[in-house]
């Protein structure tokens, strides 16, 4: 039984910009070299400001010098060059008796130092988009994706090579998407999604590309560039390198400046704001404020820059989204981690992990059954998180224009303040997760997983979360008519929250309760192994894996649907 | 010339006359021109007559006016200090004439409660923070402001007017804010301070209300200093617990805000909420008190919410309730002494 997306818009998107070398991200990678330098020189010019002192910016570099030997030595990867170790070694030698010269010359010979440190960075953080291999990425992609969708929906030989279904109808793109296409063609874009598996990135990048929208930036972990196989998809897609082993100033700051400097150059930048995967597969409600801060950081820049020039100042805008999922490939591990981490020796993890034929299992389970995925688009935020409408002006609750310069004035003047900024990025980063909360779509899979562990807590209200996670087997069942009613209410609820605009949900959630159960159930966690829930013979509802349902029950929480239980 | 030298000479303005408003006016007037705004074209005329407000003199460098269009214009820089009850009406006609670039300072110490139809202070029995506000709440709610701060402490009106010492604190999440408000308001009398918790120092004041309330009505029932340095102490429990219920942190009530606000609302004859404690305690009611005077008393409707509160947030506030039950129930002042006096709760200090 499959019950369909009916307000799916299957439409195609015509190309925002015609030709790559328009794109931002190709211009960028043009003028790496000069782009480059610029990163250094302003990383520089920053850790200068925050080591205002000689002994002071002596002593950072002889930190990081330290750091890095210490991560060469205990933890080298196949992607880090070569030369590294040498390197090192003469930044350490010419290092050796500079606290002991006169000041100006241990300053020069310090910045000179610092210039070739930034400098290596700067080079091995940059993307390297390539026109050509991108175009071949992307036919790569679509290519496997529909030839894997068709063999498995038409059993019939020959389908392999028809193109009867594509990805869109699997995956379905709700929410602004007009406002977005006209934003990229005005501003810059920055867009932040929910994290919720590693299937996002090349979920979102599909996202991007289909909606005929140029490729985006964005920070991949180093260690992904380990496997060369993906070295290659990653280069192409304009991404740039982010190495989370290393944690010195200098990287950090150029680190930051790369992702600034690109901005205001225009090129539309993806963050996963919540920095890693949810653990507990609670919506995030804590994010990252490092790369968000690079946004209010180049809005503010771009305004400075304004004043000489007599141009139009490029807006940036933030867009959240949101990825809803009837299953999280890594949940088991994911929910495992995090009970460990939140439980300490109260918690003992069975081991469990999936192998390559379980991934291909999902694979094929994926494509075969009614199982799909969507993406909401939320609407446009400014970096101080207002509304914008299709023009790009920023909008106040009751609909006047804002003029998002006059957040950074103070004195009349444009003004550049540390601590304020700070702020910005805290209140943008509250708006991102309400947003992420109101444009959430709940799918039934959400609905029964939320249900069912909550009427379980209900029935236990004297055991902690670990206590509830050890039922015993035999107390694991609801009656389906007590489950069936509880849905009912809770569903209830759920559209109460729309119509309040606090929450969307999937067509599929309307219509016939009993059906719409059916299709939660079925779809729970799909390719687990051990199914988070099922009916039994007499038709009532047991779990196979608690910890999994208190996965995907999490997706509901924060709306106070605990009350309707 | 630069914009700097200019925009040091655009005037500083404060809404709102009364008699706390009158006393800023003066303090920021030694460093700025002041635009002061009344709503009564009266006061004005007043004002620009007799240079007298209030029992205030009002400095030479304060100019009324009457319109808010105007002043927001004029003016970078804003100090709103009206009462709590008229506080959203008067951000809403504001509003309008607001840019993100305006900074907000409120002295105001109240709650502004927001009830959907149908929903009566009468009626209803509880009350959440998506209901009750603070003022730096309500600014960021009704305008595009955002670099908001308050004004709290130990400043009583007269003793401000003549001149003695007194501290006060500027609370706000912006450092910007903070530094501006000390340069506006320092002089050799007046110390200003420094506090990042906004919210927490707005509830210091606010519920620093209740508390003074209770020192009022001590003072009418003729106790002495043992039974005030027992309501000081146990009031400052009460009011940690519930500004920790209602989003502060403990720290913004160890402050001058806090302490320092409560040490002198507790002490003072002066001041409209412990003028309401000691007539309740004479044995007047309620609605007697109210039609002799024309003041606003923030503590009685703090008193109000604060309990709705306490009882949504499951918060033990055993002196919010009794007076509570003083006020808008039948118990007189004595009984609720002797009530207090044997609550069974005896753990001196529980929170740090």
């Amino acid at each position: 039984m499959e019950v369909v997306e009916k307000k799916n818009k299957n439409k195609k998107y015509k190309p925002i910009l015609d030709g790559i070398p328009d794109w931002p991200v190709y211009q960028l990678s043009k003028n790496r070299k000069e782009f480059i330098e610029e990163v250094a020189n302003n990383s520089i010019a920053r850790v200068k400001e925050l080591r205002p002192t000689t002994k002071q910016l002596i002593d950072e570099l002889q930190t990081t010098v330290y750091r890095e030997q210490q991560r060469m030595k205990r933890n080298r990867w196949r992607v880090d060059p070569v030369d590294e170790p040498r390197f090192w070694a003469s930044i350490k030698e010419d290092m050796v008796g500079l606290d002991t010269k006169p000041p100006e010359e241990a300053q020069a010979k310090a910045e000179e130092i610092l210039h070739r440190i930034v400098s290596r960075y700067a080079n091995e953080i940059a993307g390297n988009f390539n026109a050509s291999s991108y175009k071949v990425t992307r036919e790569i992609v679509k290519f496997w994706f529909s030839r894997l969708l068709n063999g498995a929906r038409v059993k019939k030989f020959g389908a392999f090579f028809r193109n009867r279904y594509t990805l869109r109808d699997k995956i379905h793109i709700v929410g602004k998407v007009k406002q977005l296409r006209t934003l990229a063609t005005k501003g810059t874009v920055i867009m932040v999604p929910t994290h919720f598996s590693n299937l996002d990135s090349i979920l979102i990048g599909w996202v991007i590309h289909s909606l005929g929208l140029p490729a985006f930036i964005y920070g991949a972990g180093l260690n992904l560039f380990n496997i060369k196989i993906f070295a290659y998809f990653m280069n192409s897609l304009g991404a740039y390198k982010v190495d989370r082993r290393k944690k010195n100033l200098p990287y950090l700051e150029t680190l930051k400046l790369y992702s600034t400097l690109a901005i205001q150059k225009g090129a539309h930048s993806l963050f996963f704001p919540g920095g890693t995967r949810s653990r507990s597969g609670v919506l995030e409600k804590q994010l990252k404020l490092g790369l968000l801060s690079s946004a209010v950081e180049a809005q503010r820049n771009l305004y400075i820059d304004s004043l000489a020039k007599d141009e139009e100042v490029r807006k940036i805008f933030v867009v959240p989204v949101t990825l809803n999922y009837h299953f999280v490939l890594e949940a088991p591990d994911l929910i495992d981690d995090y009970l460990s981490v939140k439980g300490q020796d109260r918690y003992l993890p069975e081991q469990d992990k999936y192998g390559s034929w379980q991934l291909l299992q999902f694979l094929f389970k994926f494509f075969t059954k009614g199982s799909n995925i969507s993406v909401s688009i939320g609407k446009a935020l400014d970096v101080m998180g207002n509304y914008v409408d299709d023009n790009g002006n920023s909008l106040d609750p009751q609909g006047r224009v804002i003029d998002t310069r006059d957040y950074f004035i103070s004195n009349e003047q444009i003004t550049i303040d540390k601590q304020r900024e700070d702020e910005y990025t805290r209140m943008l980063s509250q708006k991102i997760v309400s947003e992420y909360h109101r444009i959430n779509r709940v799918f039934a899979s959400h609905l029964v997983a939320f249900v069912a562990f909550e009427l379980w807590q209900k029935k236990h209200p004297k055991l902690d979360l670990f206590g509830l996670l050890r039922l015993p087997e035999e107390d694991q069942v609801i009656p389906y008519e007590e489950f069936r009613e509880t849905c009912k209410r809770v569903r209830k609820q759920i559209y109460k929250l729309k119509d309040e605009g606090k929450v969307y949900h999937a067509t599929h959630l309307k219509g016939n309760i009993d059906l719409v159960i059916r299709h939660g159930l079925d779809n729970v966690g799909i390719f687990h192994l051990k199914r988070p829930l099922l009916l039994n013979r007499e038709g009532n509802v047991i779990t196979k894996d608690f910890n999994t349902l208190y996965y995907y029950h999490n997706r509901l929480v924060g709306y106070d649907l605990e009350k309707f239980i | 010339m630069t914009l700097k030298s200019l925009s040091d000479d655009k005037p500083v303005g404060v809404i709102g006359a009364g008699n706390f408003g009158s006393v800023v006016a003066n303090l920021l007037a030694q460093h700025r021109k002041v635009l002061l705004y009344a709503r009564d074209e009266k006061v004005i005329q007043r004002i620009l007559e007799t240079r007298e407000n209030r029992g205030h003199m009002m400095h030479a460098n304060i100019e009324p006016i009457n319109d808010l269009a105007a002043m927001a214009r004029e003016c970078n820089v804003l100090f709103p200090i009206v009462p709590s009850e008229h506080f959203r009406s008067m951000m809403k006609q504001l509003s309008p004439h607001l840019h993100p670039y305006h900074i907000l300072i409120h002295g105001t110490k109240g709650f502004d409660l927001t009830l959907t139809n149908g929903q009566s202070m009468e009626t209803i029995t509880k009350l959440n923070r998506s209901q009750v506000k603070t003022m730096s709440e309500v600014i960021m709610e009704e305008s595009v402001v955002v670099r908001v701060g308050c004004l709290a402490g130990p400043n009583l009106s007269k003793e401000l007017a003549a001149n003695q010492p007194a501290a006060t604190v500027i609370a706000s999440h912006f450092n910007e804010v903070i530094t501006l408000g000390k340069q506006l308001l320092r002089n050799d009398h007046f110390q200003v301070y420094g506090n990042n918790d906004l919210v927490g120092v707005e509830l210091a004041g606010v519920l620093k209300n209740i508390i003074a309330i209770a020192a009022g009505a001590l003072s009418g029932l003729g106790y002495g200093e043992n039974a005030k340095g027992l309501l000081v102490s146990r009031g400052m429990v009460e009011m940690i617990y519930l500004g920790r219920a209602l989003g502060g942190n403990t720290k913004a009530f160890l402050g001058v805000a806090g302490i320092g606000d409560l040490v002198t609302t507790c002490n003072s004859s002066l001041s409209r909420n412990f003028t309401i404690g000691h007539r309740l305690a004479k044995g007047e009611t309620l609605k007697q008190i109210l039609e002799s005077t024309d003041e606003v008393a923030e503590g009685i409707n703090t008193i109000r919410i604060t309990k709705k509160c306490a009882d949504y947030y499951k918060v033990r506030a055993p002196i919010t309730n009794t007076l509570y039950q003083v006020l808008f129930e039948d118990l007189t002042m004595k009984q609720a002494l002797r009530y207090l006096m044997r609550y069974p709760l005896n753990v001196d200090i529980d929170f740090l």
